[in-house]
């Protein structure tokens, strides 16, 4: 039976997780992100899982690390000051491929800004937050029964590419509650933690080789497999090495394991974009009012379409490039000074009319907003 | 020989180790395996984490399920790693700046939550592995690369530092008093709770060398004359110890962990639900 619930972002975030078979989580408590882990603490020991509030975000980040490479599925939740704090570790992890998810629901910034306000001014921090080249996935729903859905896939992605994954928010999404729809349980597919493998009495299992270069072993539980794990650049056999080709070969497999994947990665929707001369992108919760503005646009006769990632990263770039050859303008919405605009307008090769709706007062971005900007942009392409 | 009953413990593939001729980092891994092979622990039931560090390289050694880590944050690893194990023996080890500096808000909590893990301290009162800059240990007008006129800062007592946090086992050694620092490494993994061992080493490198103790044995001659074991220094006043090495047992107390704790919450939370443990 379909599920028929109540619930608020934040807890369908939570909830989401166990359900993908999450069992540890350590957190600290932050604004507007402590709904997960209050979650947490009441639901992970009913099920056999364990959370544990840490001294700080550093230390969240890095027990959730230390967790999942001793076998266990593991979160954590913050926002922006406490995804600052991370990074290193999130480094750490994608250094070390170790599955995990970070979750960040965003609120204003930079510093403490606004607390309890809305905004999307993390998303690059999500792509080049830590130090150093890496690849990284980052997911971003925008309702709540997208949360519940895709928290799942974040765990999913953590195991298959053995990588930290970036599980955005923002302030609406996670305080917002809905009615929703719970998956069938035959529709969620969960990939599961490999056990400890059959490992003879003296091997010592290598966690990051691989008969495919572009794809990363699946990590074995701590054990038997004795194995070592360090941030330092190493080799297949988790030690450190350091002659130049060692390391080129590292650093170009972790970008390989996600880049040469991100067809099988990226995950977008879109609303009627077939006859669509002017598209509107947005993502997270500006989507909803995205796609009443397109709603409202057509009722005037306007041929406006939406275009949603839903991986921000990687970016779902061949889609819109190909859409990009047949619209007009396009018009960014988010709850930011462009950030997202900066990665469409690399990819806007042909010089597509690029039209910025950036809003970062704490306020969502709403329908009529939207449906303003999509006028403006229609009676400016009739003029040219 | 005593050393071919322990090599088995070590990553002899992974020999030469990095530390200096003379390191007393080699001292402290030796003693630890010898610990691990007295309380004859299953070597695929430990999980040894470290930081960064001169001394925090010792993971790349040991036979165990080991996690060469962040700096200053082994504790925290190691949080997650009991908790999600906790049939494991988790064992920190990493050098005074990695534990006291920047490690060392998750080093007093891990004290407070009676977290179940075993932390050995390396003491060589110096940041050791980035050349030789004072530590929270370096003891006041010591000199150091960033100290040249003499340190102008108080030291932690890192005993007291664990004791006040709550630590339920603390002892200090130095690793000329090795078969001390075997005992109370053996005492420390038997622990439930949180232990704290530090034991004194010589970093004659730079410590040694900035202080007139430049080779290794003028510095081990410094922590075997200047160490009062703890019941001669019961005896003695805070003035006659002066700024000597107090070695010894200092708590060994036997109280709820942290995972003691949440099993006993467990309970509630399902007794509360009316269901059963998954
Ligand atoms: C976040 C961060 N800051 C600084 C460093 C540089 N660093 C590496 S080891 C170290 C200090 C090591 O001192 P200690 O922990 O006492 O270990 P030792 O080398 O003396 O054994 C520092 C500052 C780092 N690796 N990471
Ligand atoms: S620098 Fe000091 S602590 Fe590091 S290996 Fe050399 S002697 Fe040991
Ligand atoms: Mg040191």
């Amino acid at each position: 039976m379909r599920e028929f619930v109540l619930l608020q972002g934040d807890e369908a975030c939570a909830l989401g997780a166990i359900k993908a078979g999450c069992r540890f989580f350590a957190g600290y408590p932050i604004t507007p992100a402590t709904e997960i882990a209050e979650t947490m603490a009441k639901e992970l020991p009913k099920v056999g899982g364990t959370f544990i509030q840490m001294e700080d975000e550093i230390a969240s980040a890095a027990a959730i690390i230390g967790a999942s490479l001793s076998g266990e599925k593991s979160m954590t939740a913050t926002s922006g000051p406490g995804f600052s704090l991370m990074q290193e570790a999130i480094g750490y992890a994608a250094m070390t491929e170790t599955p995990t998810v970070i979750v960040n629901v965003q609120r204003g910034g930079p510093s403490t800004g606004m607390p309890t306000k809305t905004a999307q001014g993390d998303v690059m921090q999500a792509r080049w937050g830590t130090h150093g080249d890496h690849q990284i996935i980052a997911i971003y729903p925008s309702n709540v029964e997208e949360v519940y859905k895709y928290i799942v896939t974040a765990f999913n992605y953590a195991e298959l590419y053995r990588t930290p994954v970036i599980f955005l928010m923002d302030e609406i999404l996670g305080h917002m509650r809905e009615s929703v729809y719970l998956p069938y349980e035959s529709e969620m597919m969960v990939v599961p933690r490999t056990g400890e493998t059959g490992l003879a009495e003296d091997d010592i299992f290598h966690p990051f080789e691989g008969d495919d270069q572009m794809m990363a072993t699946p990590l074995v539980k701590m054990g038997k497999s004795r194995f070592h794990v360090s941030g330092l650049v190493h080799d297949e056999s988790g030690f450190p090495v350091g002659t130049p080709s060692d390391v080129s070969r590292l650093l170009r497999r972790l970008d390989n394991k996600i880049r040469l994947h991100s067809d099988e990665i990226v995950i977008y929707d879109e609303f009627m974009t077939e006859d669509a001369e002017i598209l509107v992108l947005a993502y997270g919760s500006v989507a909803r009012s995205a796609m009443k503005a397109v709603k409202m646009a057509r009722e005037d006769k306007i041929n406006v379409g939406l275009f949603k990632p839903v991986t921000i990263w990687p970016f779902p770039s061949t889609r819109l490039r190909q859409l990009l050859k047949k619209v007009s303008a396009v018009i960014v919405a988010e709850m930011n000074l462009g950030q997202i605009l900066f990665e469409v307008s690399r990819l806007n090769k042909r010089g597509v009319k690029l039209e910025h709706l950036g809003k970062v007062d704490g306020e969502l971005i709403t329908p009529q907003e939207i449906l303003d900007s999509i006028s403006r942009v229609k009676s400016e392409i009739m003029d040219l | 020989m005593a050393v071919s009953r322990l090599t088995k413990y070590l990553r002899q593939d992974r020999m030469p180790h990095v530390w200096c001729p003379g390191c007393g980092n080699g001292v402290i891994m030796k003693a630890f395996v010898d610990a691990v092979d007295r309380e004859s622990l299953d070597p695929d039931r430990i999980a040894v984490v470290s930081g960064i560090g001169c001394s925090s390289r010792v993971t790349g050694y040991l036979n165990f399920n080991t996690m060469h880590t962040l700096h200053g944050r082994a504790v925290a690893f190691a949080t997650g790693v009991k908790l999600a194990r906790p049939e494991f023996n988790v064992i920190v080890m990493g050098g005074d700046g990695d534990m006291m500096a920047i490690g060392g808000n998750h080093f007093i909590h891990a004290c407070r939550r009676n977290m179940d893990i075993t932390t050995i301290v390396f003491n060589n009162n110096i940041y050791g592995m980035t050349g030789g800059q004072y530590s929270p240990t370096t003891p006041t007008e010591k000199i150091a690369s960033t100290s040249p006129y003499g340190n102008v800062e108080n030291s932690f007592d890192i005993v007291k530092v664990a004791m006040a946090a709550g630590a339920t086992y603390v002892a200090r050694s130095t690793v000329i008093h090795y078969a001390q620092a075997v005992q109370f490494i053996r005492n420390g993994l038997k622990h439930k709770g949180m232990a704290v061992i530090e034991i004194m080493t010589n970093c004659h490198t730079y410590y040694g060398r900035y202080n007139s103790l430049s080779k290794p044995q003028d510095m081990l001659n410094y922590f075997k004359t200047n160490t009062i074991q703890l019941a001669k220094a019961k005896t003695m006043s805070p003035e006659e110890i002066g700024d000597k090495i107090v070695a010894g047992e200092f708590v060994n107390v036997d109280t709820e962990t942290y995972i003691d704790r949440y099993e006993k919450m467990r309970e509630k939370a399902l007794a509360a639900e009316g269901g059963e443990r998954e």
